[in-house]
């Protein structure tokens, strides 16, 4: 089989020196070399990105197992970054880009550990030369440790309980999804300081805890292994329904928080709360293409057009659900919700899905995780399998609740039910209430067309 | 974004000897190392040509044309379905198969309509 051209073009990057376009700059085709440079220098520079793109988070971890914290293994991945981005465009993309990148940083955090233990050990003598052997082989097991692991021990640090939960999202996007400052704070539509920040004392806090790069066992795992879903959804949840801007949904945020999900599943195939979240976002990112209609505004699960319901996410979330229900057990809250989620994706029409179940699986849920957010969905639930009425009842007992008090959600459905009982006016007020609490833009155009019509419905029913 | 990898090996002729055990456990290793990074939504080979079917559309008339094809170098033998952050990234993985021949071709798949 002979390569295709393609493949050629390609390939007079990865070896500018050696090849024919080296020869050609030598014998002074003057005219054309610069911009053949520069358009080398280009690509080589995407190249890069694209690299560091997949090689940050193992060679963050990698480093971070051998000197301790993150904040040094980042500094350390960044030069060699820098190394590359000086040296590719002249010399050619190496042909293995993780294994020099690596190289690069490994001989740095040698350099540094080297310096460390100087400091440490000033006073006792030891042969120069045989401390360097020893430590060049301590630092070479370590790096080619398990990567797995490695990234694992960086999952678990990044997700840390000590930190706060913005912090933890900024890091885990930073060092696990190889996210610049600026990309995150982007995202967050929050200004780039805060972001930065947010990095710095996220890092501090680590070292200052003397949090060790470690994957965690017994009953501390439990604890950080939700932590670590619980800033996964967070990051899925807010491309999934941004709390703010002028757009509804925000895909790449969800992309990112998925492949979060889909590469811990690897890590950790035996849990099966980390198959139920990845089979939660698979099955709620079906729905993406239909939760926006044409003008950006939201469209509401029983109103979207099924057909567009992305079915290969649908396929991969319920292989994902299996596989958590497989390994039994009692299926914890996010398997549940991927049950509930499930519930949806198997209705071929709104008005097929199986009410009845999705209120049993909400039980199930407010037992094991109980919440006010997980009453209200329980309560929109009971509203559509045994009517309005017995919904309402349950949405006025979270009236009072203080953490609901500002979640716009909670007038939104309770307008819903009051309209679906005729009871217009209240259900005008509760829309416009709802409208007042939400900061996303087409959301608010959505809850404040919903008290037009109710108010229209009113005059002439 | 996602990305349609289709692989242009040309046709597997039946006579073709089949990949060393070698060859396999590379293309596995490879494979692996995709699924562990979250990139692979979907794979898949085909079967040669010989066993496939064209249907042609002309206006009102549809015509289905038997296997095998003629343009080999054309047919494709394997699909991947990718999930990556950008066109680079995606050739960046693709750069690093195990293959010594063939085309493999990038295509970007259209999503979220309307957004």
């Amino acid at each position: 089989m002979t390569a295709g051209p393609s493949r050629s073009v390609r390939s007079s990057n990865t070896r500018a020196c050696e090849g024919p376009l080296a020869i050609g700059l030598g014998a002074g085709h003057a005219s054309d070399s610069p911009g053949r440079r520069k358009a080398a220098t280009a690509e080589a520079h995407r190249a890069t990105e694209a690299i560091w793109r997949i090689e940050s988070a193992r060679l963050i971890a990698g480093l971070a197992r051998v000197v301790g914290d993150i904040g040094t293994a980042e500094e350390l991945a960044q030069d060699a970054l820098v190394a590359a981005l000086e040296q590719w465009p002249a010399e050619g993309v190496p042909e293995r880009p993780g294994a020099w990148l690596m190289g690069t940083a490994k001989h740095r955090a040698f350099d540094l550990i080297r310096r460390r233990k100087m400091l440490e050990r000033k006073h006792e003598e030891i042969g120069r030369e045989l401390e360097r052997t020893q430590e060049g082989l301590e630092v070479d097991t370590a790096i080619e440790a398990d990567v797995g692991d490695d990234l694992l021990g960086l999952i678990f640090m990044a997700c840390h309980p000590v930190l706060a939960k913005d912090a933890r999202v900024a890091l885990t996007l930073r060092v696990l999804g190889g996210l610049t400052t600026d990309e995150i704070a982007r995202a967050f539509l929050v200004p780039v300081p805060t972001i930065a920040q947010r990095i710095v004392r996220a890092k501090r806090t680590l070292a200052e805890a003397h949090v060790n790069f470690e994957v965690p066992r017994g009953a501390e795992r439990v604890a950080s292994l939700a932590s670590v879903l619980e800033v996964i959804y967070l990051i899925f949840n807010e491309g999934y329904s941004a709390t703010a801007g002028t757009d509804w949904v925000r895909p790449a945020l969800c992309e990112e928080a998925l492949r979060l999900g889909r590469i811990l599943a690897e890590l950790i195939p035996t849990e099966p709360e980390v198959l139920g979240l990845v089979a939660l976002m698979e099955i709620q990112a079906s729905r993406l293409g239909a939760r926006v209609g044409p003008s950006g505004e939201p469209v509401l699960l029983l109103d979207q057009d099924r057909a567009r319901w992305d079915r290969l996410l649908i396929r991969r979330g319920l292989a994902a659900l299996d596989r958590a229900e497989g390994l039994g057990g009692a299926l914890g809250p996010y398997a549940l919700q991927a049950a509930i989620a499930s519930c949806h994706a198997r209705a071929t029409t709104a008005a097929e899905t199986d009410w009845p179940r999705i209120v049993a699986l909400y039980d199930a849920v407010a037992e094991l995780a109980p919440s006010p957010v997980v009453e209200l969905n329980r309560a929109v639930a009971v509203g559509m399998a045994f009517g309005p009425a017995a919904g309402l009842d349950l949405v006025d007992a979270l009236v009072g609740e203080p953490s609901l008090k500002s979640y716009h959600l909670l007038p939104a459905v309770r307008g819903d039910l009051l309209r679906k009982l005729g009871r217009m006016e209240e259900a005008v007020a509760e829309f416009l209430r709802a409208a007042s609490l939400t900061d996303n833009v087409p959301e608010r155009d959505l809850l404040q067309r919903r008290a037009v019509e109710c108010a229209a419905e009113r005059m002439t029913g | 974004m996602r990305v349609l990898i289709m692989a242009k090996e040309g046709e597997q002729s039946a006579a073709a000897t089949p990949p060393t055990p070698e060859a396999m456990a590379e293309y596995q290793k490879f494979n692996d190392e995709l699924v562990k990074a979250g990139v692979v939504l979907e794979a898949g080979r085909l079967y040669p040509s010989s066993q496939s079917k064209r249907v042609r559309f002309d206006g009102k008339k549809r015509t289905v044309i038997d296997g095998p094809f003629a343009e080999t170098k054309e047919l494709v033998a394997g699909y991947w379905l990718w999930q990556v952050r950008s066109i680079d990234e995606a050739l960046e993985w693709l750069k690093r198969a195990p293959y010594d021949g063939g085309t493999f071709e990038v295509r970007q798949v259209l999503e979220y309509e309307g957004m």
